[in-house]
């Protein structure tokens, strides 16, 4: 194989993405209302929910709004990330990802070649939502814009990776709801997207543990800092680690002759 | 790590030099002040003064500063170059606030415990005169031409214009109950007036000396009780007045043509007093509940950083 197929290959599975996401005018819609709604309804009846400490990357006092965008971001990627996976398991199920599969390519070129698109989607999709952030006043410094591209990079990869890993124990489609509601939701409301850390301390000690250890959290942290033109060390290692766990998991999960598949007996 | 600084920080070498200036807070319970360096965002130290230190300004040539140390019933003259105590004027009982006139001769205490205002020599430190003025005088200024000194009474709820010449009271403006502060326009022909229980401000015409301008403020998920504006100032191009809101932890932005409110500024819990940069590129809040002070941007009219100081502080001046 050379380096131009792999380049191709690559090119089909991002623009096959790109195309499906563009043509689904539900689908950019939705992803852009969901954390819209979290923003303008949500945030807003929980304006005073933060109490008054300054935590880092935040360097004075902010609106809950301020403090919910960079959760909002990690929600748009995780729901992306679920959804490319939930992609996944239609397009095997319909022979498309099957064919795939089946080229010459290596698997897990084409599964990585398959997280980065749905990474280049949710992107689009993030600066779009912080484009109307920005006009309902909720800005970040302009250099946090671009330092927050590779964070959303990593972050996007590594729920893409958890995502992919999910689809490769599923059987149909059906059974991907069930799935969703038992990991989307408590990733997402176990984190620090809605609450910091010190806030749900105050609450529950092993609350705090859930939402300090979980991979979520620690890829909105990333965000975040980079957001703000900061560079959180350690959300950026615990990341990458659960990127490279969680996709090593989904290679061998989508290998016929060792993973789920053969279990599953596709 | 602040990867723009990295990035930056050789690009902007050479470039124009950052003003640097000094911040003098007073702490109302540390009785001390804080020294604060804002281009660093960094308590330099705290320097113990005398019992609850609250007004605080530099005299004109920015040589002095003094501080009215209100359970000691004095106003404290300080170099402010080495923060030694000069000496002590006779500031007369509780002095809280206080005006300096622009040529640095004459100092107008508020003594809210007597109803008075103490006319003190800046140069032979001695008591002048005591005006009788209304109930829980506060709020003090002097006007830019020094003709007048006006000062304004909690509690008789009226702003008492003192010529500086006689010393006597020439006019009374009823205001909105409880007015707590008060500055005037660079240009002499405003005075513009806080009232903490009816949540406004004021804007009095110089000339006639009646209200011919009044402010509302409504902040959208802060109840209506919380907003209690306190300090208040104007800049040298009455473009933009800002209005501590107290309890409402918000600086109101005013436009100062329109009075219109542009915007609300989330600062610290309970903001007391604001003062300028010396080229009014930045304004600073005392937040005394939270213990810290604020910074804000007055050319973006954001909040970039806030700085734990010590406990309740109180007024704040600046020094170029």
């Amino acid at each position: 194989m050379r380096i131009f197929h792999y380049w191709y290959a690559l090119w089909g599975i991002v623009f096959r993405e790109l195309f499906r996401f563009v043509k689904q005018k539900e689908r950019f819609l939705s992803a852009l209302v969901r954390p819209l709604v979290w923003l303008f309804v949500f945030a807003a009846g929980f304006r005073a929910a933060l109490g008054i400490a300054i935590i880092p990357p935040y360097e004075t006092y902010i609106l809950y709004e301020v403090y919910i965008t960079p959760g909002l971001i990690g929600m748009i990627q995780l729901f992306n990330g679920m959804q490319s996976s939930l992609s996944m398991v239609y397009d095997r199920e319909m022979g498309s990802m099957r064919i795939l599969l089946v080229s010459p390519l290596p698997r897990w070129f084409l599964l990585i070649s398959k997280l980065l698109a749905g990474v280049f989607v949710s992107i689009l999709q993030v600066y779009v939502f912080l484009g109307i952030a920005w006009l309902y006043e909720i800005q970040a410094p302009l250099l946090g814009y671009l330092y927050l591209l590779p964070a959303l990079v990593l972050s996007g990869l590594m729920l893409g990776a958890l995502g992919l890993l999910l689809s490769s124990f599923i059987k149909q489609l059906e059974n991907f709801a069930g799935v969703m509601n038992f990991v989307i939701f408590p990733l997402f409301f176990m984190s620090t997207a809605l609450y910091p850390l010190w806030k749900l301390k105050e609450s529950s000690v092993w609350l705090h543990r859930l939402a300090e250890y979980n991979p979520f959290s620690q890829a909105v942290e990333f965000i975040r800092f980079a957001l703000y033109e900061q560079f959180n060390q350690g959300a950026f290692l615990y990341t990458l680690a659960a990127f490279a766990l969680f996709l090593i998991l989904a290679i061998i999960g989508y290998n016929p002759s060792k993973g789920m598949m053969k279990r599953k007996g596709r | 790590m602040k990867m723009s600084a990295i990035i930056l920080s050789g690009l902007l070498m050479g470039a124009t030099a950052v003003h640097a200036e000094t911040v003098f807070v007073t702490l109302e319970k540390d009785n001390a002040i804080a020294v604060v360096d804002p281009i660093a965002g960094a308590l330099i130290k705290t320097v113990n003064i005398g019992q609850r230190p609250r007004g605080i300004q530099l005299s004109p040539d920015q040589q002095t500063l003094y501080v009215a140390v209100s359970d000691d019933n004095t106003v404290l003259e300080i170099d402010a170059n080495t923060l030694q105590v000069k000496s002590k004027l006779p500031s007369g009982e509780d002095p809280e606030t206080f005006a300096i006139n622009s040529l640095g001769t004459r100092m107008y205490v508020s003594n809210e415990d007597d109803n008075q205002v103490t006319v003190i020599d800046l140069q032979k430190k001695q008591l002048v005169h005591q005006v009788a003025v209304g109930v829980e005088p506060e709020g003090i200024a002097v006007s830019p031409d020094n003709k007048w000194i006006v000062s304004a009474s909690e509690t008789t709820n009226m702003v008492h214009w003192i010529d500086a010449e006689t010393h006597e009271i020439k006019a009374n403006t009823l205001v909105d109950p409880r007015p707590r502060a008060l500055t005037f326009t660079a240009d002499g022909q405003q005075l513009w007036v806080t009232s903490e229980i009816n949540a406004t401000v004021m804007v009095i015409d110089v000339a006639s000396k009646k209200i011919t301008q009044r402010v509302d403020f409504s902040v959208a998920g802060v109840g209506q009780d919380k907003i209690q504006p306190v300090g208040v100032v104007v800049d040298n191009k009455r473009q933009w007045a800002y209005v501590a809101l107290g309890p409402a932890n918000r600086v109101a932005v005013i436009n100062a043509q329109t009075y219109q409110v542009e915007k609300y500024l989330l600062v610290g819990a309970r903001v007391w007093n604001l003062a300028f940069s010396p080229q009014q590129e930045r304004l600073y809040t005392t937040n005394g509940v939270s213990h810290d002070i604020s910074i804000i941007d007055l050319l973006k009219h954001k909040v970039t950083k806030s700085i734990a100081v010590g406990r309740y502080p109180w007024g704040v001046a600046v020094k170029r």
